[in-house]
């Protein structure tokens, strides 16, 4: 047994030597299947964490009449922090918008000046609501439109960026299912041109396996060494793949990172670096061994 | 010890190999299967090994009948046969001593008897100083020297050579067929097929001749007689 399975592997090993360009093609087309994968997946990453980010930055504003007292202001926020749609609230007095409007316009000193003379202040105490999802929104606005809260809210503007949250919510619900859909077909395309590329390895073969069968070699002993020839182009293509996909995001992670700063590819591949040389390398053996042991079989049957 | 029964193979309505022949080898013959090409020699040859399956009669190896036996079992039953083709059947990306090597790691034999057995049938068939060639490095006759090396190596009870000297010229041709009979002496079963006249006028061995699919003659010693 564990003679045998020496020499399974010994021979596989100097066949994946022996056969160098084929060994070498097949090693590349599986480096570009892998590449493709991990790209659908990093992209996926960045797209996930940018509609995020788009997500967080619509929210929804209510604005409280002058008359209204903070109390019911906080009461109506707790309640609206226990609707299971609400992410958070954040409570702004009068007071706090007016700092806010301050410094908003430190430069400008008419309009500072106009307002100090005003002896009131003029702003509106508000509520932000963050929802959890962008097309839960128009629930929350029906909530704060009912009769009890009327003579409390002065305005929702909810209504005013309803078109912008609507398409928002529209954009990133196509792009979440049209992004999913299109990486499966390319993943899938990837695999087809790897398990390819083996068939035809191993179809260039095929008389070497009858003979071997002819000479009284086993199932077994004869599809062994192809499949760790297998194993080895995928361990080979991870190497390979690796080797591009590190000095690629080194390049393109600090230019998205000014774009767009909420997300560090660099970081994120410092944070998981393992599990992807992981998802990788398995990626290919997986890719590797069932290729060939699919594309074998055929020939078995002598 | 190999006993065809009623065999019979048919391809298709146009097409038919064998029809109806049975005979019967026994331990350490050495029988030549003689026909024109297309009377079915190959065809028989290629049924004893479970290449092909009949399609009518019993094939008995050793009392047990081939065409029973389940594909896990036909590894064993082939070690038990070494083969010969026209056409070599080197395994290309391996040495001749690996090829003459993978004989015995199929059936399971320790390096030590490798590296003890493969060196001393290489020398016997006279491939002492190609050892570690390619089969494309090799000629003709030292292509099916290696073949012969690997069929005989473990040692089978039976060797079958389906046209060995086809592709060889005349000297190559007695090497081998010299071959034949030296290791038939030793006590192993030999089966030949061959269409060549002069090789079985000289051996003055057991002759079967197949013709259009059946067995016209089956002499000991035969000759060569085809109407």
């Amino acid at each position: 047994m564990f003679l045998t399975l020496n020499r399974i592997i010994k021979s596989g090993l100097l066949n994946f030597w022996r056969n160098g360009w084929l060994s070498t093609a097949t090693v590349l087309i599986m480096t570009i299947a892998l590449l493709v994968w991990t790209s659908i997946f990093l992209t996926n990453v960045v797209l996930t964490s940018v509609l995020g980010v788009l997500a967080e930055k619509v929210d929804i504003s209510v604005y409280f009449n002058l008359n209204a007292k903070e109390t019911e202001i906080l009461a109506l926020k707790s309640r609206l922090q226990s609707l299971k749609e609400v992410t958070s609230v954040d409570y702004i007095s009068s007071q706090r918008a007016l700092e806010i409007f301050q410094k908003r316009h430190a430069g400008d000193e008419i309009l500072l000046k106009s307002i100090n003379e005003l002896s009131d202040n003029p702003l509106e105490a508000s509520l932000n609501i963050l929802a959890k999802e962008s097309a839960q929104y128009a629930d929350i606005a029906s909530y704060l439109n009912r009769d009890e809260y009327k003579g409390l809210v002065s305005k929702i503007n909810y209504t005013e960026n309803k078109v912008a949250i609507d398409r928002l919510s529209n954009i990133i619900g196509v792009m979440r299912q049209s992004g999913l859909a299109a990486s499966l077909v390319l993943a899938f395309i990837a695999f087809l041109v790897a398990f390819n590329t083996v068939r035809l390895a191993i179809y260039s073969s095929r008389e070497e396996i009858t003979v071997m069968k002819l000479v009284g070699a086993s199932n077994w002993f004869v599809s062994g060494p192809f499949i760790v020839e297998g194993v080895l182009h995928g361990i080979v293509a991870s190497a390979f793949s690796f080797m591009v996909i590190i000095p690629t995001i080194s390049i393109i992670g600090p230019k998205l990172f000014n774009f767009l700063p909420e997300i560090n590819l660099i970081q994120y591949l410092g944070n998981n670096f393992w599990s992807l040389i992981l998802f990788q390398t398995l990626g290919g053996i997986i890719l590797g061994v069932f290729s060939s042991w699919f594309a074998i079989r055929k020939y078995l049957k002598v | 010890m190999i006993r065809f029964e009623n065999i019979s193979k048919i391809y298709n309505s146009h097409s038919t190999a064998l029809k109806d022949v049975s005979f019967v080898v026994k331990p350490s013959e050495f029988v030549s299967v003689v026909g024109r090409s297309g009377a079915g020699k190959s065809t028989l040859l290629k049924l004893l090994i479970a290449e092909e399956k009949p399609t009518k009669g019993r094939i008995y190896f050793n009392s047990k009948n081939i065409l029973e036996m389940k594909s896990s079992e036909l590894p064993f039953l082939r070690r038990q046969i070494g083969a010969i083709f026209q056409d070599f059947k080197l395994l290309p990306n391996k040495t001749a001593y690996e090829n003459v090597a993978f004989a015995m790691e199929v059936v399971g034999k320790s390096e030590k008897e490798i590296k003890n057995d493969v060196p001393r049938v290489l020398d016997l068939v006279g491939l002492k100083d190609k050892t570690g060639n390619f089969p494309r490095e090799l000629s003709g006759g030292e292509k099916q020297r290696v073949a012969i090396a690997r069929a005989l190596v473990h040692r089978p009870s039976v060797i079958v050579a389906d046209e060995p000297t086809g592709n060889l010229d005349p000297i190559n041709t007695w090497d081998i067929i010299r071959l034949l009979i030296k290791i038939n002496e030793l006590g192993t079963t030999v089966i030949l097929a061959t269409h060549d006249k002069e090789i079985i006028n000289a051996l003055e061995r057991r002759v079967v001749s197949l013709e259009g699919g059946t067995v016209t003659r089956d002499e000991n010693p035969g000759r060569y007689i085809l109407s």
